[in-house]
């Protein structure tokens, strides 16, 4: 009814009130808190009635958006074929443009060619010439003299997306949980939380500025904080609560550092699309973007848990499992993905992304890919090899980011959120059939005769995830292969071997771990001592819809050459890189695309279905003496010693652990103790008297230098004069807030004196 | 304060011949008032005298077209500041009356102090502002010019304190509690 | 008029303000002597806004006054507890910092 009227009107009723869709859960939030003990249902209805209607809208403003961007593109196709636009210059490539992008290229050239659109005028000039220019509605929040800050939503694909994927999975999310949770203490806080949480997912997603990017990113942090410690009598959980949330500030740190830097460096504004707009048109310093994209780096670092600040991920797990599903899967975790398309200008220009071989983002989110997976194989908790999935998942986000390809960043996100919430659900049925535990090695086994479909959907779950042809993950993750440029015909916006490299290393590896796993838990003899159950429908059928998605969302952006090889309709093309990617505007890089290959594709599934294979004959093989046993003696590493040293560094994951705690907590505890108490002692007496102490000190040290005109003495008539002056500075600490008072008002007189001289 | 008011057009009404001698008298009287307080000898007189130096400047301020600065001025320093001074001196015990030992020994270097930022800061001040005049048609700052200000332009500080008021309190509270 | 003149009477303000401060021995007189300094900075907030025509100026002379109330109020409560720990208000007592 919406949609037909907003259909009419040039900005639509979604985009003017996008608002409403986070506000829904935000008002259940409240609403929970304050009535939902009394409630029959202890407030789960709110949250799950709240979450239906942002969903609602979700789908409506997905569907308008995606509408609108069809009519921009036919629009655009009738009126600006005729032109010619030869070659890409706002791409990195000088050959000929690939056949997928050529028009989308050459336009997105021509209007870099025009002087930059101001950012205000965006929303005009879009409706003709361009696509998927984002729509930004604001007010004024608040002003400050000369300042004004402005809150409202900002309306794009990226957004859009990242709306139907938060709505979606929280609502399953929030049915699942009312079986799950069910009976659970903090029952009611449990959905207050869950409701607070997608509220500050959305209102972080809609963010037109950067102010408001920070707000939401704590917001989510906090209610990660608060879902990770829900059972918190427990030591371990409220440890890994903390963890979670020392971890992020460490990272935050570098968010308010990057953010200010851009504020600054943008002219004084926190608006996304003018920072962007500033920062690809050159106006913005290369040095200021790259200390800023630096800075980010650090906050997506442990946001999305990259390496070196993933270690907190892991240990959220001991939170419930729908929460692991929704945040620490399939949503908040990709809010550092998300920070970097959303700035992607910035980031874009800051680490000169087109037309290089390596550079941090790219870099990190390798190492990330591999690291997390090889962890992943020493796991006994089911969460955990999860968990560090999910680490080397979002290193694929970040690595495809990192070299330029955009959409296939975003749509493995998009994937991604499918079938990992799909898996997390899967592991907590499981764990719901065996006395909620999550050991796989003690406690599971043989469980696919007794949760058949759980099994069934986990499994499809589990390919999507090792990309296994045609499910969701093989699409997204055969795009970021092809985005890095490295294989012959594909074209990316560079040359990274790297990433290149340690992504298909990481597609074995991933295949490998999820059959580890799937083999440990639903093969072989049961091994635990409970009678295992298939789970209730509640929790059933978000699994079957979550597997169902898993299938289907890859055909979303299928490869051009594929479309035309296999004879399907044009249409379904890209279709993902349209509606989400936006084209020829002042706000966006003119970004390259990497054309498809079917040699890679082969090759990358082929080593997938290979290292699932050997995973699986060599647990067979493992467990075909002894199917009970719940700890293996003659495995791999018991026979060879360099598996065995593997898999200790393994096993104490890289000793990052030991190295944080241990070493620089440790070490820096104790001395920053005694140097407060150091400078309580030293400094603070002497703060006044620093000036004359140093130049006293300098000026025997230059007197004896000078005299003896020898080093050696130099050397030991310093000593004598730090001790020297110590004796007589010693005497001027009197305690005397007076005499203080009169050196400080004495030097401001005789500064002010000699600026007046002076100058 | 509809003294104030009038005052204030009673101001604007009078040339500036009047207008300067009447900030001569009050400048004459806050310098000397400010003088005798810092050198007095009992702790209250010091008090009055500051009350004194307090009211010759609210009376600068009405001069200067501020008159809710000058109410201000007048309500929050001559009203709760005064007598929570007082209170101060009282809760100390101080004696009322004269007493010999206010200053320290270190008056000389204070007055050296003070003399020779007085000397650096009338030099600048020449420099800088020499022949300025103020605009002779001043147009006084209205009342609601000024909320307009503070509650539009400059809500966060203000916001801010308020917070720090909060937070004054409460420490106060803290620090002077019997416990 | 001339700005300068209420200029240079809030610098005379100062320090004499600046002089109490230093040569006061009792902790109520330098903080009266703190409020005469801040006083001075008001005068010349109040006068330099006349100057510009802009009511920034006032806004800020208000905010000191604030911030001068919250000042007193700590400041006597640090008075008070020094009196109440060592019988007396004279500040040179307070020399804990001594090296």
């Amino acid at each position: 009814m919406f949609a037909a009227e907003a259909a009419e009107t040039a900005v639509s009723w979604f985009y003017t009130h996008a608002w409403v869709i986070p506000a829904l859960p935000a008002a259940s939030f409240v609403l929970i808190l304050f009535f939902g003990k009394r409630l029959p249902f202890k407030g789960a209805e709110i949250g799950i009635t709240a979450v239906a209607a942002a969903f609602v809208l979700a789908v409506l403003t997905t569907f308008t958006w995606i509408g609108d961007v069809q009519a921009e593109i036919a629009s655009h196709e009738e009126g600006v074929t005729t032109e010619e636009h030869g070659t890409t210059e706002g791409g990195t490539t000088e050959e000929e443009a690939p056949a997928t992008s050529s028009e989308e290229e050459g336009l997105s050239s021509g209007e870099q060619a025009a002087p930059a659109i101001p950012a205000a005028e965006e929303e005009e000039e879009g409706a003709h010439a361009t696509r998927g220019a984002p729509i930004v509605t604001e007010r004024t929040w608040f002003s400050n003299g000369a300042d004004t800050f402005r809150i409202g939503t900002l309306v794009d694909g990226q957004s859009v997306m990242l709306l139907f994927v938060v709505t979606f999975i929280s609502l399953l999310v929030h049915v699942y949980s009312t079986d799950y949770v069910h009976g659970d203490r903090r029952y009611t806080h449990f959905f207050a939380f869950l409701s607070l949480f997608t509220a500050a997912m959305l209102y972080y997603v809609l963010s037109s500025n950067t102010l408001q990017m920070i707000m939401g990113w704590e917001l989510v942090g906090v209610c990660s904080f608060g879902l990770i410690g829900h059972w918190w009598e427990e030591k371990a959980n409220s440890d890994a609560a903390l963890k979670a949330f020392f971890t992020n500030r460490v990272g935050d740190i570098g968010l308010l550092v990057g953010m200010i830097t851009l504020y600054f460096a943008s002219g004084n504004t926190f608006d996304v699309v003018e920072i962007n707009s500033k920062a690809i048109s050159g106006e913005t310093s290369h040095t200021a973007l790259l200390v800023a994209s630096l800075c980010l780096m650090a906050a997506v670092m442990s946001k999305s848990g990259q390496f070196i600040l993933h270690t907190w991920l892991p240990d959220a797990m001991a939170g419930p499992t729908p929460v692991s599903a929704l945040i620490h899967a399939a949503t908040m975790v990709v809010a550092g993905v998300y920070l970097i398309g959303r700035l992607y200008g910035v980031f874009w220009m800051g680490l000169s992304i087109p037309g290089s071989s390596i550079n941090a983002m790219a870099a990190i989110g390798a190492v990330t890919t591999v690291g997390g997976g090889l962890l992943a194989f020493v796991q006994r908790d089911i969460k955990k090899v999860l968990a560090y999935s999910t680490v080397s998942q979002l290193g694929y986000m970040v690595t495809a980011l990192g070299v330029g390809a955009y959409t296939a960043g975003m749509f493995h996100l998009f994937t991604h959120a499918f079938f990992k919430a799909c898996l997390f659900l899967g592991a907590g049925s499981v764990s719901h059939a065996c006395h909620h535990s999550f050991d796989m090695k003690a406690d599971m086994g043989g469980l696919r005769k007794y949760m058949p479909k759980t099994f069934a959907t986990f499994i499809i779950g589990s390919l999507a995830l090792a990309g296994i042809p045609p499910l969701a993950g093989f699409w997204s993750k055969d795009e970021i292969l092809v985005g890095t440029g490295v294989f012959p015909g594909t074209d990316g916006n560079g040359t990274y071997w790297m990433p290149f490299i340690f992504g298909m290393i990481t597609a074995g590896l991933t295949a490998a771990y999820m059959t580890r796993t799937i083999w440990l838990t639903f093969f072989g003899e049961y091994r635990g001592h409970a009678h295992p159950h298939e789970s209730g429908p509640r929790i059933t059928t978000p699994l079957i819809i979550l597997a169902f998605m898993a299938v289907v969302v890859g055909f979303l952006n299928l490869p051009e050459p594929l479309v035309s090889t296999l004879g399907l309709p044009e249409g379904w093309a890209i279709r993902f890189e349209e509606w989400v990617e936006p084209g020829g505007i002042a706000s966006f890089p003119a970004i390259g695309h990497a054309s498809a290959s079917l040699p890679l594709a082969l090759l990358a599934s082929a080593l997938a279905v290979l290292a699932g294979f050997l995973a699986w004959r060599y647990y067979q093989a493992l467990y075909a003496k002894d199917p009970h046993a719940a700890e293996y003696t003659d495995g791999l590493r018991s026979r060879n010693s360099l598996a065995a040293a593997g898999y200790k560094v393994l096993d104490n994951k890289y000793y990052l652990d030991h190295l944080y705690t241990g070493i620089i907590a440790g070490a820096t505890k104790g001395p920053i103790a005694s140097a407060a108490y150091w400078i309580n002692q030293n400094i603070i007496d002497g703060i006044i008297n620093v000036a004359g102490k140093f130049s006293v000190g300098l000026g025997r040290f230059v007197y004896h230098f000078i005299d003896q005109g020898m080093v050696d003495q130099a050397v030991n008539a310093s000593g004598q004069t730090a001790s020297g002056s110590g004796q007589f500075l010693r005497r001027i600490q009197t305690g005397q807030i007076r005499q203080y008072a009169t050196l400080m008002f004495g030097s401001a007189a005789l500064l002010v004196a000699v600026f007046i001289i002076a100058i | 304060m509809s003294a104030v008011i009038l005052a204030q057009e009673a101001l604007s009404r009078t040339e500036s011949g009047v207008v300067n001698a009447f900030f001569a008298v009050l400048a004459i009287v806050a310098v000397v008032a400010a003088l005798k307080m810092v050198t007095s000898n009992n702790v209250v007189h010091a008090a009055l005298y500051l009350l004194v130096v307090l009211s010759a400047v609210a009376g600068v301020y009405v001069i200067l077209g501020a008159e809710f600065v000058a109410a201000t001025q007048v309500l929050v320093y001559l009203g709760a500041i005064m007598v929570l001074l007082l209170f101060g001196v009282m809760l100390t015990r101080a004696k009322i009356g004269a007493e010999t030992d206010l200053d320290n020994e270190q008056r000389w270097i204070g007055a050296l102090v003070g003399l020779g930022m007085m000397a650096v800061m009338s030099y600048s001040l020449w420099e800088g502002f020499g022949d300025d005049k103020l605009p002779d048609s001043m147009v006084p700052q209205t009342t609601q010019a000024v909320s307009d200000s503070i509650f539009g332009t400059y809500l966060v500080p203000f916001e801010a304190l308020s917070l720090l008021l909060l937070a004054a309190l409460i420490g106060a509270v803290v620090v002077a509690r019997r416990d | 008029m001339y700005l300068n003149q209420f200029l240079i009477l809030a610098a005379a303000l100062f320090c004499i303000g600046v002089y109490g401060v230093l040569a006061r021995r009792n902790g109520v007189l330098v903080l009266m002597s703190i409020e005469l300094i801040l006083n001075s900075v008001n005068i010349n907030l109040v006068a330099l806004s006349a100057m510009n025509g802009d009511v920034a100026g006032q806004v800020f002379a208000l905010f000191v006054i604030a911030v001068a109330a919250a000042e007193v109020g700590v400041g006597l409560a640090i008075v008070l507890l020094i009196y109440r720990n060592r019988r007396s208000i004279d500040i040179a007592e307070a020399n804990l910092l001594k090296g």
